[in-house]
């Protein structure tokens, strides 16, 4: 059941809809069949299996809206949760930031689903933990990783005759190395619609070199250094400061795109100019959906275009208040790259740090977006072009903005949490104390 | 229910879509989370079947947890009601041990032959896992407590105050903190009841009926000339409490140093909007901090997130021993220090304790969910470490004769796994006040509520930040401070303890939104201590232009 066809969903949705007494309705259909497996100390120690549907239905009088979720699809339950949603309606207060739904929108078509990932089986999964856990025990290394998949719909129908329907499926799988004697750490993570684009014994491979390569770490002294950032690095980061971009908050002035004396940063340059990132759900690396939850259409947009704010994100209220399009929240990130591989950018380094990973990341100061976390699973040290040796890890304070106006140079993007980030050369990035953290 | 769930609504208001609430259960009526649960004799039926459906496949030990989660979020921002949901979630997960392996199976099916057939589906699943096995599971012994109950001490339940009132409470507080200079605040009251019924072949029934209440709001204040903006968070604490704690009273009331009020067993949140308002004002002027070395005075409402995240963690069983390696991390402290009986986490005023049975703490229940009663223990004594936070099938590993009590499922569909106690510094056993202990300092700066947090994955190294600093200079407050972080590493912060208020000044605050595993899940916890002295601790300034 928990994976419902278009027809099938349309049809469910078209009976909801038919319940409706009040002003309006907007229902909302997800079904999600997911599996996982995690293992430690070289042997699996849980997996599992999970398949849900929900129906969420939203009714309006007026401003006054009301919701209500159900799991069960019989014609009475149907009507039970359309009636329930009504009532609580009746009862809520107005809320003045209500906005009517949408008519029904054009939408692309959707690249987010690969028919492999929905045949996964608790076969495939224990023999990808197999082949991550064999190589390391032959190398005297342990392995803990999770394998997680996913295949889920989305569907949605309102009253004002919007109808939209979209499936797909996600695999994520990390994994971290530890060499049997404590001293090194290697980390690797994939993620992909299409499951027959992941090998986690190659994967593996990396994080177990790693672990084995970083052993016996010396400390440095914290400071500014020129980074290699790896794309999972940068990514989290990034990610914190897409999040607040919100035009709201820019207007209220209680965000980094507030300016002095009002106004926002929109048009306004804020990082080099090298740096273009825009939203794309239609690329076939990595994909988005093509609506959001409220049924706005997702298309391509320009984020930050040759170091400039090109856009902030507008929900449909605030839009509305500041007679602008709305700009729906990107479902991706792709962050234009080069053409230099990681290892190029390390024989262009005289003196650097490499890191593989950022870890407990957490917001010091969101008005400049500063940031602190540590390095994880491999830090190495750059001289000369080469990798000199490990490194003790380090915590940073630094903030995303400051590091896209450090820019040094742009290699390859890789795909990193259903985004494509490039690996980024970035000089006076900031550290300022040691860990024994291995 | 996740935490980047609970994240997500903290943002939301009622434009939003319902998707993020429905992954605490189905979105229900007020009046629905009122309406009593499954009868009990009816519930030790379907436990029975349960039991017994595992035992005839194989399974050599079994429980089952038949549970319901309900949740309200009232939601509001300024003169506004953002939204207003209750959520409710039904159902039952069976655990068991087959060929020495754990299986586990859930269904929201809470009839004779759904739960009899996730019984038998969790046994297919140990079995089939039993080939990658290598250390069959050993439990350690837990008395049978036949039939028992237990249900969170609470005065009013929450859910049944009617919601206008609850509203009526946030848009007050709301208004409060507008009149006195606030630009923006968003107010949020979060409760949570979980109705559990656990049974297991060792003989126990057991019943709770667990409460937990968390009003959070988060105050901004801009000034538009210079563009920036200050935000002061809500000086209240998550608890395992009803609706009374939000009586206020006065002798809930601290004045603390720097003219700050903070609150003990009930809240006024009218009150403390009003002084949010006021301070968040007062941030936007407070000196720049000169980074260097400084004795702290931490208190409670702050020093309890340090705590969490540099003791509680490392003393992780699971994570000692490399259960959580991919995810939350490993610990330093290791086995081998441990058993040195000599490793001083602490100074000889550090006295930390796990405990389970703290009235109004967010840990408090009468069991685990895998059914051991729960219990006081010592972590780390006169600055030793003596234990860990262990649960059944690792109890054995330490050489404890039974688990600690903290195994914990944060939904009947979730797996239960060890997870952190309650853990607090214990107050000194000396006489001393707060006033006293800043009177100490010579250079110092005196720390209010969490704030910022980051550590690393095996708990060495961290930083801190905090809502409200005080500069003090020779055993007096001399004013605010802004853009102040504090970084160490465990061991020597925890050695440089110098002095703990004494039990006057011992207070709880805790988490919500522990999160740990994968698939990720939440725990809620409590930590208490007294107001703290560390000397020497490096202290930094986060002040940045963009």
């Amino acid at each position: 059941m928990a994976i419902l066809s278009k027809e099938e969903a349309k049809q469910i949705l078209e009976k909801v809809i038919s319940f409706s007494k009040a002003d309006g309705l907007v229902a909302n259909l997800n079904g999600n069949n997911s599996g996982n497996i995690r293992y430690a100390r070289n042997t699996v120690s849980t997996a599992g299996e999970n398949s849900d549907v929900t129906l969420g239905v939203q009714a309006y009088y007026g401003k006054k809206s009301g919701v209500a979720t159900v799991n069960e699809f019989d014609t009475a339950s149907l009507e039970k949760v359309v009636r329930r949603a009504e009532e609580l309606a009746k009862l809520a207060p107005e809320n003045p930031e209500f906005m009517e739904p949408l008519p029904q929108q054009e939408y692309g078509e959707s690249k987010t689903y690969a028919e492999a990932t929905a045949k996964i089986t608790p076969d495939y999964r224990a023999q990808a933990a197999a082949n991550s856990i064999n190589p390391a025990a032959a190398k005297d290394v342990t392995a803990a990783g999770f394998l997680e998949d996913n295949n889920s719909f989305a569907a949605m129908m309102n009253t004002k005759g919007l109808f939209a329907y979209n499936k797909a499926t996600n695999v994520d799988f990390t994994v971290t190395m530890r060499s049997n004697d404590g001293t090194g750490s290697g980390w690797v993570t994939r993620d992909y619609n299409d499951v027959s684009k992941l090998n986690t014994a190659e994967a593996s491979q990396i994080a177990i070199d790693k672990a084995l390569g970083s052993r016996n770490a010396k400390a440095i002294e914290p400071g500014k250094y020129t980074v290699i950032l790896e794309p999972a690095a940068s990514a989290e980061l990034l990610g914190n400061m897409f999040f607040s971009m919100g035009a709201r908050q820019a207007d209220e002035g209680r965000s980094f795109l507030s300016k002095k004396g009002g106004g926002t940063k929109l048009g306004e340059k804020l990082v080099d100019e090298r740096i273009n990132i825009y939203a794309d759900p239609f690329n076939t690396e990595a994909p988005a959906a093509p609506w959001t939850g409220d049924g706005q259409a997702r298309k391509k947009l320009d984020i930050i275009k040759n170091g400039v704010v090109s856009n902030l994100f507008y929900d449909r209220y605030w839009a509305s208040q500041k007679n602008v399009a709305p700009v729906p929240f990107p479902g991706n990130v792709i962050f234009e790259g080069g053409t230099a591989s990681v290892e190029d950018m390390i024989k262009d380094t005289k003196k650097g740090i490499l890191v593989t990973r950022f870890w407990y990341i957490r917001s010091v100061d969101p008005q400049t977006q500063l940031y602190t976390g540590l390095t994880r699973d491999s830090t190495f040290f750059i001289e000369n072009g080469k990798i000199k040796h490990p490194i003790k890890n380090f915590r940073f304070n630094e903030s995303p903005v400051i590091m896209l106006n450090n820019l040094e140079a742009l290699g390859k993007q890789v795909r990193t949490g259903g985004n494509l980030i490039p690996y980024m050369k970035i000089r006076d990035f900031t550290f300022t104390s040691l860990s024994d953290a291995v | 229910m996740k935490r980047r769930d609970f994240i997500q609504i903290a943002g939301l208001g009622a434009s939003a879509m319902v998707l993020p609430f429905s992954s605490f259960g189905n979105i229900v009526d007020p009046m629905r989370v009122l309406e009593p649960g499954m009868d009990v004799a009816q519930k030790k039926l379907l436990a029975d079947t349960a039991l017994n459906a595992a035992k005839a496949s194989g399974a050599t030990y079994a429980d089952v947890r038949i549970g319901r989660y309900l949740n309200q979020f009232i939601i509001t921002r300024e003169n506004k009601v953002e939204n207003v949901v209750n959520t409710e979630s039904f159902g039952t997960g069976v655990r068991v041990i087959a060929n020495g392996t754990w299986g586990f199976a859930s269904t929201n099916d809470v009839s004779p032959d759904g739960i009899a057939k996730a019984a038998k589906q969790a046994v297919l699943i140990a079995k089939a896992n039993s080939k990658v096995q290598k250390d069959p599971v050993k439990l350690a012994p837990v008395q049978s407590y036949g039939e028992v109950s237990y249900k969170t001490p609470i005065q009013k339940n929450a859910f049944e105050v009617p919601i206008k009132d609850k509203v009526d409470l946030l848009l007050n507080a709301n208004a409060k903190a507008m009149e006195n200079g606030a630009d923006y605040i968003n107010n949020l009251l979060f409760l949570v009841n979980e109705q559990k019924y656990f049974a297991s072949t060792e003989g126990s029934y057991i019943d709770q009926d667990v409460h937990r209440t968390w009003p959070v709001f988060t105050v901004t204040v801009i000034d538009k000339q210079s563009g920036t903006y200050k935000e002061r968070d809500s000086f209240s604490s998550p608890v395992g409490m009803g609706y009374e704690y939000l009586d206020g009273k006065a002798e809930d009331k601290i004045q603390a140093p720097g003219d700050v009020v903070l609150y003990n067993k009930s809240y006024d949140m009218v009150e403390d909007a009003t002084f949010a308002a006021e301070q968040a004002k007062q941030l936007l002027s407070a000196k720049s901090v000169e980074p260097g070395k400084y004795d702290l005075a931490l208190e409670p409402s702050h020093l309890w997130l340090t705590i969490h995240e540099s003791v509680g963690h490392p003393l992780e069983l699971d994570r000692v021993l490399g259960y959580e390696a991919n995810y939350a991390g490993t610990s330093f402290a290791t086995l081998d220090k441990w058993k040195t009986k000599t490793f001083n986490y602490g100074s000889k005023q550090v006295n930390l304790f796990a405990d389970k049975t703290q009235v109004g703490s967010l840990g408090a229940v009468g069991y685990d969910d895998e059914g051991v009663k729960c219990k006081r223990w010592d972590l780390v004594k006169d600055g030793i470490l003596v234990n860990y936070q262990a649960i059944r099938d690792q109890a054995a590993i330490i050489g404890e004769k039974e688990s600690h009590g903290c195994c914990y499922a944060d939904n009947w569909n979730s797996l239960q796994f060890q997870r952190m106690a309650n853990v607090s510094l214990a107050p000194g056993k000396e006489q001393l006040s707060v006033q006293q202990l800043i009177g100490g300092i010579d250079k110092g700066i005196y720390i209010v509520k969490d704030g910022s947090f980051s550590i690393d994955q095996q708990r060495y190294n961290f930083q801190f930040g905090g809502q409200l600093y005080f500069e003090i200079k020779n055993g007096k407050i001399a004013g605010m401070l802004k853009d102040v972080s504090y970084q160490s590493n465990t061991q020597e912060f925890w050695n440089s303890c110098a002095q703990v208020c004494d039990e006057r000044d011992y207070r709880l605050n805790g988490s919500f939104f522990d999160g740990k595993g994968q698939p990720g899940q939440i725990s809620a916890v409590s930590h208490g201590s007294a107001t703290a002295r560390f000397n020497g601790v490096n202290v930094i300034n986060t002040a940045r232009s963009i």
